[in-house]
């Protein structure tokens, strides 16, 4: 293992290769964009959070005051931060195992399918590109306990289909289903990944006597498992900052904030009616650090559960 | 009562039949300010207005020509915005006018982002007086106007003749001074098939009006002062205790709800005409969708009255606020002036009143902030046009505009708002109590006010 100053000298001295200016100007622009519109805007916020930044301060009236962690105490304290942060984990772990084997599922059946693959392949992604507004409108629509169309369908069945939008069970189920909606893009990840598996593999498998479960167990999942991986987090992170579709039902103008049911009040949620309809800048920069926080926890301890899970070709045994 | 108003406007009416159309002509003209506008110039940023109805912008035709050709009226298309009129703050580009609710003007008064309109009251002689003194205590902070207000929303019961007499109820059974009274009829009118509800009896409209049934008591949500919620007193949880129950006999806020989403409130198949409802208590403004789309249905306006009998009736509407750092507050003053001037409001009323007639549609009246303007306009303009109950209707809402009330005005006005709607939805879901519901209410409340006084 080279030391520290080994390795920073070994860094600097990569400078003297043309390749490494040229690699190092085709990502400025991400690096410009990176410090100027998320690393600055998040050092920013967690100045806010220490102080009693509102509408005086933003405006100039008054100067911006230091008030030390009062912010991150009012998180413990605040009733509806503790309920948002449970919505968000129930919605989360619910949708995230979803919409991955779903998705998983659909892209096994696009991966055999030989006749009109490029079809079903753009049908399944089309839902994808649905504008997040509508999926809420579409959910209160879908899901209305007297005449939405799930519950019509359950009734063809003999089911009889739950109020869906307004009773508090079932808001954040009826959330998890529509979140299924836009699974198109991991779908399409995973199909990548299926036929990127080597072939010879299953051949293998199967002169073993693997049969068709055994082979998926044994060859496919670990083959796709680093897709399977990144879209584990990314979905997950997703699922944490869940926002538009719910704001959209149930906290837009539409609603005008008077259906706001509590079951539905996820983290971002909350986090926004407290910078921009209560003007509290300084509490809502608090939430979004403590969000910030648990998403890095969340997402380390995937990173440290992985390394037992993902196999990647080509590491060392 | 209501036969005399109805009399004394068929008299005026009749009176001023002939003078009418010179009358509005001249009042086309805005005289107050004319002979003064040769002297302004500049441009005036408006934000949060835009082009509306024939209402809204046939004022802005009048407050612009009241500022004369020398000036510029910036009115870009869009409501007010609380995210984008921040980011004006931020850059210090404030507009010079805003045009915004009214159950906001104490919030951002409280944080000094408006500026009190003395000056602009007393340089330009506007007589409040003229103001429906409820609209005006809205925009009153710490004894200081900060907006103008405009329209009034006043709020009336709406009783849907063919369901009462289907079910039997007596009409005057459907009022809200007798609560056991109205909750049998509310019994009596819903219908609830398979399971489901086919039919609303009587739809208190909570969260939103639930200022209106803690008034029933004579009591308020918040003190006068603004600074003390009282979200949990013995009269908030009685009326909540009241509307759910009278949800309650729907079989719940569920099915309540869940079949209230699919009425066509604002179509020819609405709600009234298929006979979904029978009573509920609406804002002015749905007596013209009515009056629109379903003009022969048969209802019955009546006042939504207090314990003691009386009308009572919550207003609700937009105002005009002049931010503070405004470039041009002098030609802003002008604007909101004319734009709530008597003057003003007559104008388009003569000119909707004459649009209507045309169109052989009814006119509904229109409700504003300035009570002489209302006046003026039953007495000069309105004629019954043959719509026994719409004629009936505007009787009942020029009066019910004398009872009306607004929750009083407080720094966190807008948190102490969500915390009650948030109470009421918990109680309607099933999760908690009125009255433990409410005391979470009122803690939030409580502590939204320490943060914002």
């Amino acid at each position: 293992m080279p030391g520290p100053r080994k390795g920073a000298r070994r860094w600097f001295s990569r400078f003297t290769r043309a390749e490494t200016w040229v690699a190092y100007a085709f990502i400025l622009p991400w690096v410009f964009g990176f410090l100027a519109l998320t690393a600055g805007p998040m050092v920013a916020s967690l100045y806010f959070s220490l102080t009693n930044y509102g509408v005086e301060q933003i405006a100039g009236f008054a100067p911006t005051e230091y008030v030390g962690a009062q912010n991150y105490r009012q998180l413990l304290s605040d009733e509806k931060v503790r309920t948002s942060l449970y919505n968000t984990f129930f919605f989360t772990i619910l949708s995230v195992p979803a919409k991955m084997a779903l998705a998983l599922g659909l892209a096994m059946i696009l991966a055999r399918l030989v006749r009109m693959a490029g079809f079903f392949r753009t049908a399944f992604y089309l839902p994808d590109i649905t504008p997040p507004v509508a999926i809420g409108i579409m959910l209160l629509l879908l899901f209305n306990g007297s005449v939405g169309i799930v519950n019509t369908v359950l009734g063809w069945f003999g089911i009889p289909g739950p109020f869906w939008t307004t009773d508090p069970n079932w808001i954040k189920p009826s959330l998890v289903i529509m979140s299924v909606w836009t699974i198109g893009g991991t779908m399409v990840i995973y199909l990548a990944a299926l036929k990127a598996v080597p072939r010879h593999l299953y051949e293998a498998a199967a002169m073993d006597g693997a049969k068709p479960w055994r082979q998926f167990k044994d060859v496919t999942l670990p083959m796709i498992s680093p897709a399977l991986f990144f879209t584990f987090i990314v979905l997950t992170i997703a699922g944490l900052q869940t926002f538009t579709e719910v704001y959209t039902a149930y906290f837009g103008a539409g609603s005008a904030g008077a259906e706001a049911p509590d079951a539905a009040l996820m983290n971002v949620v909350y986090l926004f009616r407290q910078a921009f309809e209560f003007f509290n800048m300084g509490f809502a920069s608090a939430m979004a650090w403590l969000l910030f926080v648990i998403i890095m926890i969340v997402t380390v301890f995937q990173f440290v559960v992985s390394r037992r899970f993902v196999f990647y070709q080509g590491e060392k045994g | 009562m209501a036969g005399r108003w109805k009399g004394r406007a068929l008299l005026v009416a009749a009176a001023a039949l002939l003078g009418l159309t010179a009358a509005s002509a001249a009042g086309a003209q805005p005289a107050a300010t004319s002979s003064s506008s040769a002297a302004l110039a500049g441009t005036l940023n408006i934000y949060g207005f835009g082009p509306g109805d024939d209402v809204a912008n046939g004022r802005a035709e009048f407050a612009t020509r009241s500022l004369g050709s020398g000036v510029t009226v910036n009115n870009p298309r869009g409501g007010f915005n609380d995210q984008a009129f921040l980011a004006m703050l931020a850059s210090r580009n404030v507009p010079d006018v805003v045009y915004l609710s009214r159950a906001s003007v104490g919030t951002y008064a409280a944080k000094r982002a408006f500026v009190p309109l003395t000056s602009c009251i007393r340089s330009e002689r506007i007589d409040l007086k003229q103001y429906r003194a409820a609209a005006l205590r809205e925009v009153t902070y710490k004894g200081q106007v900060y907006a103008l207000p405009e329209f009034t929303n006043q709020i009336t019961l709406i009783v849907n003749n063919e369901v009462a007499r289907q079910a039997g109820v007596n009409p005057a059974d459907i009022q809200t001074t007798n609560w056991r009274k109205l909750r049998a009829a509310n019994k009596k009118m819903l219908r609830i098939e398979d399971g489901k509800v086919t039919r609303i009896g009587f739809d208190p409209k909570i969260p939103e009006f639930f200022p209106l049934w803690v008034k029933w008591f004579g009591a308020d949500i918040v003190s006068k002062d603004g600074l003390t919620p009282r979200l949990n007193s013995r009269e908030a949880v009685a009326a909540l205790e009241f509307t759910h129950s009278l949800i309650r006999d729907h079989g719940g806020w569920d099915r309540f709800k869940a079949f209230r989403d699919t009425w066509d409130f604002f179509g020819r198949q609405n709600q009234v005409a298929r006979n979904q409802v029978g009573a509920w208590p609406m804002e002015s403004w749905y007596y013209n969708v009515m009056a629109d789309n379903s003009p022969g249905v048969d209802i019955t306006a009546k006042f939504f009255t207090n314990r003691r009998g009386g009308p009572i009736t919550f207003f609700q509407g937009n105002g005009w606020a002049i931010p503070r750092g405004a470039k041009n507050p002098g030609l802003a003053c002008k604007w909101m002036k004319a734009m709530t001037s008597v003057d003003a409001w007559m104008t388009v009323a003569k000119n909707r009143f004459d649009l209507r007639k045309r169109q052989g549609r009814e006119f509904t009246g229109l409700y504003t902030a300035n009570a002489r303007a209302d006046v003026k306009i039953y007495q000069d303009i309105f004629q019954p046009m043959g719509r026994k109950q719409f004629d009936e209707a505007v009787v009942k809402l020029v009066q019910a505009s004398k009872y009306g009330f607004a929750v009083p005005v407080s720094p966190a006005g807008a948190e102490i708002k969500q915390a009650y709607i948030d109470a009421i939805n918990r109680v309607l879901a099933g999760q908690q109590t009125p009255r433990a519901s409410l005391n979470q209410a009122q803690r939030e409340a409580v502590a939204a006010i320490r943060r914002n006084r």
